[in-house]
């Protein structure tokens, strides 16, 4: 109990992933669509950095930083969109977006 | 004992940060409680010896992605409440639950089987941020170079998508251009 190993980051990885895809699964705005995601890609990030200190492999890292820059990039241009959707249809509901009327 | 401590410590802030984030019917609430979620995760970063790592995810996500949120938000109607999706929510968790487990299983499966050799291994001595330069400029270079042509990519995006119209300014016009500004948006449209 007492001590801290593998197992024990791969459990709250887990446990943070379920959040991130229960937000996913009940979020109607998308903007909260985008902080579920943010969730995700942290919790898999833990994963990441916990395998890469009791494996002492620094690849885990390297992945983490990568997926990082891509959480960076998804954030600039997902909100650039949602802001264009914003400007024409003056709300950010997904149901909205279940056509493909343009 | 001090790292069972902070480990139980921080991951029990976290997740209770992270369902605030996921449950709450305010925008607002919900982009505090991930900032502060994003803290507390780099926290892990520090005790797992990765300390670059948690540096950049206070300095990327706290800093950069939280801030973006929150001009984001500026555009948005914030302050009436989310709507949410009425479903099945014995489907949702249940759903949740079995593809997080699958994930890690996935990550975790190859190493209990036959135990991956490490291809960096961790050398004892110099500092963590001197491993991970090391590493990400000689095996990680390309991976690296193509993850900056990406950000720029999406910088660029970025100002294309948001950055329409942003060549008027009107805090400096007049209240008239300002109105004739209005009357015009109405028959073109912001887009």
């Amino acid at each position: 109990m007492m001590e801290i190993g593998l197992n024990h980051y791969l459990v709250l990885s887990t446990i943070l992933f379920s959040i991130g895809l229960i937000g996913v699964m009940r979020r109607k705005n998308l903007l909260m669509l985008f902080f579920a995601t943010e969730i995700l890609l942290n919790s898999v990030n833990i994963g990441f950095a916990a395998i890469s200190h009791y494996y002492g492999d620094l690849t885990g890292q390297m992945f983490a930083f990568f997926v990082i820059a891509i959480a960076a990039s998804e954030v600039a241009v997902g909100l650039g969109l949602l802001i264009v959707w914003h400007k024409r249809h003056n709300n950010i509901d997904l149901d909205n977006m279940s056509t493909m009327k343009g | 004992m001090f790292e069972a401590i902070s480990f139980y410590l921080f991951a029990f802030l976290t997740i209770a940060m992270f369902f605030i984030t996921v449950t709450t019917s305010q925008a607002l609430y919900a982009l505090t409680a991930l900032a502060a979620g994003m803290i507390f995760i780099s926290a892990f970063f520090f005790i797992l010896g990765a300390d670059f790592l948690g540096a950049v995810q206070i300095v990327v996500y706290s800093g950069a992605v939280m801030a973006l949120y929150a001009f984001g938000m500026m555009f948005f109607d914030t302050t009436r409440d989310l709507k949410e999706k009425q479903g099945n929510n014995f489907i949702i968790y249940g759903l949740s639950v079995v593809a997080a487990v699958l994930v890690v299983v996935i990550f975790a499966a190859p190493m209990v089987a036959d135990g991956v050799p490490a291809l960096y291994p961790i050398v004892e001595g110099i500092g963590n941020t001197q491993e991970v330069g090391i590493v990400l400029f000689t095996k990680y270079l390309i991976p690296f170079e193509v993850a900056a042509i990406m950000l720029l990519v999406a910088m660029v995006a970025g100002i294309v998508l948001a950055g329409k119209k942003m060549d008027l300014s009107l805090t400096m016009m007049s209240d008239a251009e300002v109105r004739d500004l209005k009357e015009d948006k109405n028959k073109k449209v912001l887009s």
